[in-house]
């Protein structure tokens, strides 16, 4: 028979650890859509010399192991005297880098949008916003979503990084109790379990609006 | 009334239109033809004010076109276009293709713009395809679309870019008896086309483009039986 000193108490302390994991991400990808919403409308319609600057930001956001720019910021904050939390700085840092790749993500996806489609829509009268809001975004949103998920899910779990600045996320909590109860295998297929239970309704929502949206397209 | 007046168009070193002067009256229908890359698309585009010029003036109803002050939105909606590429919105039903200008544009209710865009949809025979998505049309079925989507504004003046030049040959038909009942209802209209049956047959006026030059205009029986330049005659023997 299985036998386990994992007491109700450690499940709550790892729910805890999820909990934090999950604001994270939430914060992370919510920030860094909005960003790389702004940036992705820029870079597919403001042209390529303006926008250099921005690019050439994203790629370092984009290049630079994410550890290391955490680290970076909370040492950068803490030197400027900014006294942000670790778990506001990881939030910034992470929504960020969310956004450099959500950035890419949107301007390929708007820039698939055929242009005849969008002067058909501008020659029926349609402002610029109107088309970008009734006409673009509709149509890009089916070209961006499963690259969306994929980001959404990576940055999820790359989030157990701000361990390093001392945050007890999901990742962070097994360890702990790996160490206190020495039961790596059985702690760390619970663990796995909360991941997979986290990622899997957003995995499951893109499948099901790819589908939908393939009935029509 | 729609007047060009000497409108010069360049992308980059290559200049497209060299100086097009053209008046089109209300209620005429006058049908450009010409080689590709003559720049009969482009003169369309500059039209409606998707295209700037680069000198020259387009007025339509005494509206300068590309005039700083002109607000270009309000200005389109009198002016329908079709274009030779597909270009459905493919997210939206055929009854939502319709009915979105007419809702966003003009603010109208939904039930009337509804309203209007089945009697439009009617019209070019496509009643029962109004909660379909524009993918599940034929060709000559979307072309059809987007006429009744550009009628749904009311406009004054339609343009159609080749519409019939990416169908398969048996729905061609279809389209041309839409342009021909849209003449027939007393359309102010501009058809570039590839076909010379129905430049001869439905338009006023006949113009001929070439190398981004007005080479000829005239009514068609003097292009067709009796045309002056050398290029109208070699463009048309080419096409027959
Ligand atoms: N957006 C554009 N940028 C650069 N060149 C263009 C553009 N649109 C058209 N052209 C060029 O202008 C010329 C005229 O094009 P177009 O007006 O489409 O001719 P037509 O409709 O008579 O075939 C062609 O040589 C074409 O390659
Ligand atoms: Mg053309």
């Amino acid at each position: 028979m299985f036998e386990t000193s994992l007491s109700f108490n450690d499940i709550l302390f790892l729910i805890r650890g999820a909990g934090v994991t999950l604001s994270i991400t939430i914060l992370a990808v919510v920030g860094g859509t909005l960003l790389g919403l702004l940036f992705g409308v820029l870079r597919s319609h403001v042209s390529p010399w303006l926008t250099l600057p921005l690019v050439f930001v994203l790629d370092i956001f984009r290049s630079v192991p994410l550890l290391i720019q955490l680290i970076l910021a909370n040492a950068f904050q803490a030197i400027a005297g900014l006294q942000l939390s670790p778990f506001v700085t990881s939030c910034v840092v992470l929504a960020l880098y969310t956004s450099a790749y959500c950035t890419e993500i949107v301007r390929g996806a708007i820039d698939a949008v055929p242009v005849v489609t969008r002067r058909a829509a501008r020659s029926l009268g349609l402002s610029w916003g109107q088309d970008m809001t009734q006409i673009v975004f509709p149509m890009a949103l089916r070209v961006a979503l499963p690259s969306w998920i994929g980001l959404t899910l990576g940055v999820m779990k790359d989030s157990a990084l701000v361990l390093w600045l001392g945050i007890i996320e999901l990742l962070r909590a097994s360890q702990i109790l790996v160490t206190r109860l020495q039961e790596p295998m059985f702690i760390l297929l619970i663990t796995g379990a909360i991941y997979f239970a986290l990622s899997f309704p957003i995995a499951r929502l893109g499948g099901r609006l790819e589908k939908r949206w393939q009935e029509n397209d | 009334m729609i007047e060009i007046e000497n409108v010069h168009k360049s992308f980059g070193a290559l200049e497209v239109l060299k100086g097009i002067n053209l008046t089109v009256d209300k209620g005429e229908v006058v049908s450009v033809i010409g080689g590709s890359g003559s720049g009969k698309s482009t003169l369309l585009t500059c039209i409606n004010g998707l295209e700037p010029i680069d000198s020259g003036r387009i007025l339509v109803d005494g509206t300068e076109v590309h005039a700083k002050t002109t607000d270009l939105n309000l200005l389109r909606r009198k002016i329908g276009i079709v274009f030779q590429q597909f270009n459905a919105f493919p997210h939206l039903t055929v009854l939502e293709n319709v009915t979105l200008a007419p809702r966003k544009v003009k603010g109208m209710s939904r039930r009337d713009a509804e309203e209007i865009a089945v009697q439009q949809l009617s019209h070019v025979g496509l009643a029962d395809k109004l909660k379909v998505y524009p993918n599940r049309l034929s060709g000559g079925q979307q072309q059809r679309m987007a006429i009744a989507r550009a009628l749904a504004m009311s406009p004054d003046y339609m343009l159609f870019d080749e519409v019939t030049s990416a169908l398969d040959p048996q729905l061609v038909g279809e389209v041309l008896d839409t342009l021909k009942m849209l003449a027939d209802d007393g359309m102010t209209m501009i058809c570039v086309t590839h076909e010379m049956s129905f430049a001869r047959d439905v338009s006023n006026r006949v113009a001929f483009f070439h190398k981004g030059v007005m080479a000829e205009i005239g009514p068609p029986e003097q292009i067709f039986g009796d045309a002056q330049h050398e290029e109208t005659r070699n463009f048309l023997s080419s096409v027959r």
